[in-house]
């Protein structure tokens, strides 16, 4: 909950809503990027954006090498899989 | 992993041991005792743990493990009243896993749900909203906790609940703030604690400024810290540096994530769904002054605690559990009376044996348990 994970950008499902589906190593789900974006940075400019999601939202964006650190790091805490499973599941019973 | 040619970049990782051990040595005998450096929060704490960094530096510091896991300092009573509404025929209570094992006074969410209550497991909030859509007869409560990280998540879910035209779905909020239990933590009379390694998603919500003023107010030096060994090693290093300097700034090691003023789209909604509550109960800490937040007035509609009638009947912490005192670095987690006993990680009693974050659970996974019970009866047979 508390350490993330990093994903990609890489559709917006739904500009309005904020809403844009990631790929965190292969799994694939909806998240909210309602916090990475701003005038600066539009919705529809997100889309390739590497994030730090936590619980479903994106809270930061950060560089391709930031999230495949972040990514061993979490294998190495034995978290990566827990949260990825978390993702998937919830995400497919819905 | 308790070598350091395991690390990263095991040439940087020994030259920062290296340092570590020559400001230690100069600081400590400076203070005529060891350092006490606190890490806030459960992510440093796990990654200290796995990467055995605390049995690898000198005697000369130690690391005190804050109170910074969300679950663990849930109170007794707010699980139960989770399990109260859990167990109502009209709800389906939706959690994180993480909240699952938490020990309330008779059940924790994980027996209610084995006893038929509708508990589900949500990786989201926004899986709670959209089971709410898929069940317009039942109410769907989200448990909502965490410090600020993921306060912004809850406050965008409840907004996105309004403009959809949600009405089946609420928030149990337990939502608790990082600065004000720093603040009673440093104003209670035997804490010695010389700096902090400052917790790094919060900041990246938060920003610098709250971090700098408990930096300034309590003249501590506090660095804000990523979660990679070489990141908790480096930041150990900053801290030290200002301690032998005698600064007390606010540094931010994490840059490369935090910045200087937040996450300005979460710190709206924030501020726009919840208010300071005037106290909250913590467990193993007792009561804390604008320790928590609530939902505003104006989203009534959507708390869990206004919408039902909610007990929070206040239950003691057990009587043996001396989280409170290894909280505040007063004793080892190996030193409590019920460590390892009565209280396992099968078995928590006390808050911090609940999760992998939490410090004692920490000892009990990464540490030697039978050295650690030795340790401990020779400890206890020495007090009396």
């Amino acid at each position: 909950m508390c350490l993330g994970i990093p994903g990609q950008i890489v559709e917006i499902t739904d500009p309005l809503r904020n809403l844009a589906k990631v790929d965190v190593s292969g799994v694939k789900r909806e998240i909210n990027i309602a916090c990475i974006v701003d005038q600066d940075h539009p919705v529809e400019k997100c889309v390739g954006d590497w994030v730090l999601i936590h619980v479903g939202f994106a809270m930061g964006r950060i560089d391709e090498g930031e999230a495949r650190r972040t990514m061993e790091l979490l294998n190495e805490l034995g978290e990566a899989q827990k949260e990825m499973e978390a993702m998937q599941e919830t995400q497919s019973k819905l | 992993m308790k070598y350091v040619d395991e690390f990263r970049e095991p040439e940087k990782a020994s030259k920062l041991f290296a340092q570590i051990e020559t400001l230690a040595a100069e600081v400590s005998g400076k203070l005529g005792r060891p350092v006490q450096l606190m890490e806030f929060c459960g992510g440093h704490t796990h990654a200290i743990f796995r990467f055995g960094i605390e049995q690898m530096l000198s005697k000369n510091i130690e690391l005190i493990h804050g109170p910074g896991c969300p679950v663990c300092v849930l109170p007794r009573s707010r699980v139960d009243d989770c399990v109260a509404l859990a167990e109502r025929d009209d709800v389906i209570f939706t959690t994180f896993g993480d909240a699952m094992r938490v020990p309330g006074s008779k059940k924790s969410l994980l027996q209610a749900k084995a006893d038929g209550a509708r508990v589900k497991m949500v990786y989201s909030p926004l899986d709670a909203l959209a089971l709410a859509k898929q069940n317009p007869d039942k109410e769907v409560i989200f448990f909502a906790l965490g410090f600020e990280t993921t306060m912004p998540s809850t406050a965008l879910t409840l907004l996105q609940a309004e403009s959809d035209g949600v009405k089946n779905f609420s928030l149990f909020c337990n939502h608790i703030t990082t600065v004000p239990i720093l603040q009673s933590l440093l104003d209670a009379p035997q804490f010695s604690i010389d700096g902090f390694v400052a917790p790094g998603h919060v900041s990246m919500v938060v920003g610098e400024e709250p971090f700098e003023y408990i930096a300034n107010r309590y003249q501590r030096p506090l660095v804000i810290t990523g979660f990679e060994p070489l990141d908790i090693l480096q930041s150990i290093v900053m801290l030290l540096l200002q301690l032998k300097e005698g600064r007390a700034l606010m540094q931010n090691q994490y840059a490369r994530v935090v910045q200087k003023r937040g996450n300005h789209p979460g710190l709206s909604a924030m501020a726009k769904v919840f208010e300071l509550r005037d106290k909250f109960e913590w467990r193993g800490l007792g009561s804390i002054d604008q320790s928590g937040v609530k939902i505003k007035d104006e989203y009534a509609r959507y708390d869990a605690e206004r919408k039902f009638p909610v007990a929070s009947i206040k239950v003691e912490d057990p009587i043996n559990c001396q989280c409170g005192e290894v909280l505040k670095g007063m004793i080892k987690p190996w030193q409590c009376k019920v460590f390892g006993t009565l209280c396992t990680p099968e078995q928590p009693l006390g808050a911090l044996m609940v999760s992998s974050e939490g410090a004692c659970a920490a000892y009990y996974r990464f540490g030697n348990v039978e050295e650690l019970l030795v340790q401990k009866e020779n400890y206890l047979a020495k007090g009396k």
